[in-house]
């Protein structure tokens, strides 16, 4: 993902750890997405220092402090746009942004669909559990209709958002979905995400063991089924992504639905970043094109 | 009194009065004449009514003034409105085929224009606006080759003919004045001074480059939008990458993300934008990040009057986000201060690691100013503070964790490292965290830990006091009146003053620059010498008059407060002061004449 990354020479799970353990509810499903995520940065061999992981707020956006990576735990729903400015101002940092379905669907809404249409060069994995799970079990976008939560106890009457789908319609250049218990399929999607070269989007179905008892690990099991084992699926096509967005019931399609490698990303579409990163330009202007700002009103 | 000279031009959005406007502006300056413009106006693209007034001369000028000297109304409105407000002396140019005068003063000169039969006007549609440049630059006793070099450059790009042919409109208006109107008895002078003529939003945009701003993104808000304008236009030449946001929450937060990526990054908005960036402000003084946050205030509340000024937004940003946090704010005194000020503000917020926020507002935001070059310092000292980059290591630490981001100091400032070096891995947390950055608001909620980091960020306050000059008072060091105002009004205050001093009535200025840290005790000492303290502020409530008494207890004598959209002129605080010197009472608010 990032122009020329580099590799070091040897990383191990102890290294990319934080130094503290997740406070995450026993059983939730967002300790498969850190597993997943810590076993992807082991097998690409990206320097720790070179990465930043940024969330917003909820339960999974604690991400961050359990990394050991330069890390962002910013405001509820604001990642993606901590995130745009970050990687705009270093480009050669590979920048993961992680946070849950209230947090990107909901309050971050907005800025979900303009990074998607920005192709802003970051990974984005949301941890989709259908809840919100820190205020203690509330609807969420991605509820479904007829949920029963504390927000609304006689059944959830809005549709609820299709994260893949609007990923496509915002001009997302890589669109998966991953499921918390299939560790091996999950590592290879954030692999793929974090070298695509433009915005990744990974929505992770993450079991709320506590608030969600309709989306439950037995619920997904046998519904799930990997895009990579359908041979007759080609992820470059992006009607046939669109399509296969739609289903949702007895078959739920995981794996990469969409990937395109031929729109440049924000950074490598600004010739202002032509010299390099923003952090190493000279701060001052040089003194000629000062006398010709000024000349200019005179 | 001030030897200026005042020309007004108004008529409908869209019928040109920016075109004359900056071919006399720019005659003035070259002639090394100081000017000071202000366009008053209204929210639509075509129509409604708008006047822009251009005030020049030799000596500095700071303000709009009191009168007008020539009035150039371009449709019947502006006759109708304005042409009561001229004086003996003053002078009306106008088209005669189109525009009938009322009647005038005694001693005001009707100039008509005999348009269409001076020019063919089915070729030029502004052949009115040309003709009365001309006529009134004969007027002003300035020769003719001024305004052919200023027409040149005008129209070069639209080809040799049109160059021609308004030339020759403007020498038939010329000569017309000569032969049928009556000069004003002082030709305008001439200096060998040299002026810049910028907009505030100009010069903040500039001073952002001169600081070293490398990020800069904006939501577009009038009167703020000119500051995203120039940097978009000169983002290349100056490698600044200059974006444009879906909103202005996203605008903090891009802002806030390259700050912490080590570069300076500032962003420009209005009130309205301002609210929603408040809880973004609130990060970047949690985790210590620090950006510059421009408002350019416009009348509230709510969308309020966008093309109108006001200095409403104080308390606004007084209390911008929730809880208690280092930050510094700034007003601006003029628009070469708009300059001045960013790279001071970079300093200070980067030395401290807080939000630094710059109070503006429309009369600079919009006005025009002619600044000595020398003033526009692209070289200013730049002070990025303890700041840890890949470069910049003094000892480069090898073990992951030995770094603590939020070190406790004496300073309360800890040493920063940006993302990308080796060995300072850390994570910064909007929620209350340990010196390593590790969390206290979940799982380890500790009172101790969480009293021990606010008092390692409020610890920067006392040094940012330091760090911040006091204001001082301008003027007689004893005076009957001392008019306390902030930010803008320096200018037409400092006016108003040398006309009491004329008067027989002595005033002096204290004029607030530093609204956060305010420097109460300095203030009421300076106070306690003056006989009468008047608050003046271009509000409703007194914003400023209810800071400075909840900081130090501080109640003035009198208050002169604007709320009506437009600025003070020099005779409004004026007469105000003698009312309440008179002990009329104590509460003035001038009624402004001109209704646009």
């Amino acid at each position: 993902m990032a122009t020329s990354v580099q590799r070091t020479q040897e990383l191990t799970m102890a290294d990319v750890k934080g130094k503290v353990d997740p406070d995450w509810c026993p059983g939730c499903g967002d300790f498969g997405v850190l597993s997943a995520v810590q076993k992807a940065l082991v097998e690409l061999r990206i320097p720790t220092h070179n990465i930043v992981t940024i969330s917003g707020i909820g339960c999974s956006s604690n991400f961050p402090g359990y990394m050991n990576t330069y890390g962002m735990h910013t405001l509820h729903g604001r990642a993606l746009a901590v995130a745009t400015g970050l990687k705009l101002a270093n480009h050669e940092l590979t920048v993961l942004v992680t946070g849950g379905d209230g947090d990107g669907f909901g309050i971050g809404g907005n800025h979900f669909v303009h990074s998607m249409r920005r192709n802003v060069d970051v990974l984005y994995i949301v941890m989709d559990n259908q809840i919100y799970g820190l205020t203690t079990g509330q609807t969420s976008p991605t509820s479904r209709i007829g949920m029963k939560t504390k927000s609304m106890p006689f059944g959830n009457i809005e549709a609820p958002v299709n994260p893949i789908s609007l990923a496509l319609a915002a001009g997302a250049t890589f669109v998966a979905r991953g499921f918390s218990g299939e560790q091996k399929h999950l590592t290879e999607l954030i692999k793929q995400g974090i070298e695509h070269r433009g915005f990744s989007f990974l929505d992770v179905f993450s079991p709320c063991v506590t608030y969600n008892h309709d989306n439950t690990y037995q619920w997904y099991r046998p519904r799930l089924k990997k895009l990579e084992e359908d041979s007759g699926y080609h992820p470059s096509d992006w009607t046939s992504a669109m399509e296969k967005s739609l289903l949702w019931g007895d078959e739920i399609p995981i794996g990469k639905f969409f990937e395109r490698t031929d729109v440049p990303t924000l950074h490598g579409a600004e010739p202002v970043l032509n010299e390099g990163p923003l952090v190493g330009l000279e701060p001052r202007v040089p003194s000629d094109v000062a006398r010709s700002f000024i000349e200019e009103l005179m | 009194m001030k030897q200026t000279f005042v020309i007004a031009i108004g008529g409908a959005a869209g019928q040109g009065v920016a075109t004359p406007g900056d071919i006399f502006a720019k005659i003035f300056s070259r002639r090394g004449l100081n000017l000071n413009a202000y366009n008053a106006y209204q929210s639509i693209i075509r129509g409604g009514h708008t006047l822009l007034t251009i005030r020049t001369g030799a000596e500095r000028v700071t303000n709009m003034g009191d009168r007008i000297d020539l009035l150039i109304p371009l449709n019947q409105d502006t006759m109708d409105r304005h042409l009561r407000l001229l004086n003996a002396g003053a002078a009306c140019i106008y088209n005669q085929d189109t525009i009938k005068p009322g009647s005038p003063s005694s001693g005001v000169q009707l100039c008509p224009l005999p348009v269409s039969a001076l020019v063919d006007i089915t070729r030029n549609k502004v052949a009115q606006n040309t003709l009365a440049i001309g006529a009134g630059l004969h007027m002003m006793g300035i020769g003719f080759p001024a305004l052919e070099e200023v027409l040149r450059e005008q129209f070069k790009k639209k080809g040799d003919a049109l160059v021609a042919e308004n030339v020759g409109v403007a020498r038939v208006g010329y000569d017309y004045s000569a032969a049928h109107f009556m000069a004003f008895p002082n030709p305008l002078p001439k200096t060998e001074n040299r002026y810049a003529i910028l907009s505030g939003n100009i010069a903040m945009a500039m001073g952002g480059a001169a600081a070293g701003v490398k990020f800069y993104c904006a939501y577009p808000m009038s009167p703020s939008t000119g500051v995203l304008h120039w940097m978009a236009a000169h983002a290349r030449k100056a490698g600044i990458m200059v974006r444009q946001v879906e909103d202005e929450i996203g605008v903090i937060n891009m802002v806030i993300g390259a700050a912490h990526a080590g570069v300076r990054a500032m962003c420009a908005t209005s009130g309205g934008g301002f609210a929603l960036m408040s809880e973004g402000i609130g990060m970047s003084a949690m985790i210590e990040t620090p950006v510059v946050v421009i408002n350019c205030q416009r009348a509230g509340p709510s969308t309020g009057v966008p093309t109108k000024t006001e200095q409403g937004d104080l308390w606004q940003l007084l209390g911008a986000a929730f809880g208690d946090y280092p930050r510094v704010i700034a007003a601006p005194l003029d628009i070469a201060d708009c300059f001045k000020l960013i790279p001071e503000i970079f300093n200070i917020a980067d030395r401290f690691q807080c939000p630094g926020l710059v109070l503006c507002d429309l009369l600079l935001s919009e006005g025009r100013l002619s600044v000595p070059p020398k003033d526009l310092d692209f070289s200013p000292s730049i002070d990025r503070g303890e700041l840890i980059t890949p470069n910049g290591m003094s000892t480069p630490s090898t073990t992951n964790g030995s770094y603590n981001r939020y070190k406790i100091t004496d300073s309360g400032i800890s040493p920063r490292a940006i993302p990308g070096v080796p060995g300072h891995i850390h994570t910064v947390a909007t929620d209350e965290h340990m010196e390593d950055g590790v969390l206290i608001s979940d799982e380890f909620t500790n009172p101790i830990k969480r009293r021990a980091m606010m008092e390692k960020r409020m610890r920067k306050v006392t040094a940012i006091e330091a760090a911040v000059p006091q204001p001082a008072l301008l003027g007689p060091g004893k005076a009957d009146v001392t008019l306390i105002g902030w930010g803008s009004t320096k200018g037409v205050i400092e006016e108003s003053c040398e006309i009491l001093n004329e008067q027989g009535i002595s005033a002096n200025q204290l004029q607030i620059r530093w609204l956060v840290p305010l420097h109460g005790q300095a203030i009421v000492d300076i106070l306690r010498g003056s006989r009468h303290t008047i608050i003046v502020e271009n509000n409703y409530s007194g914003q400023f008059a209810r800071y400075l008494r909840s900081e130090t207890s501080f109640v003035p004598d009198g208050h002169i407060r604007k709320y009506d959209g437009e600025p003070f002129m020099p005779h409004h605080i004026v007469e105000a002061v003698k009312e309440q010197l008179a002990g009329e009472t104590k509460l003035s608010v001038p009624m402004h004449e001109i209704t646009v």
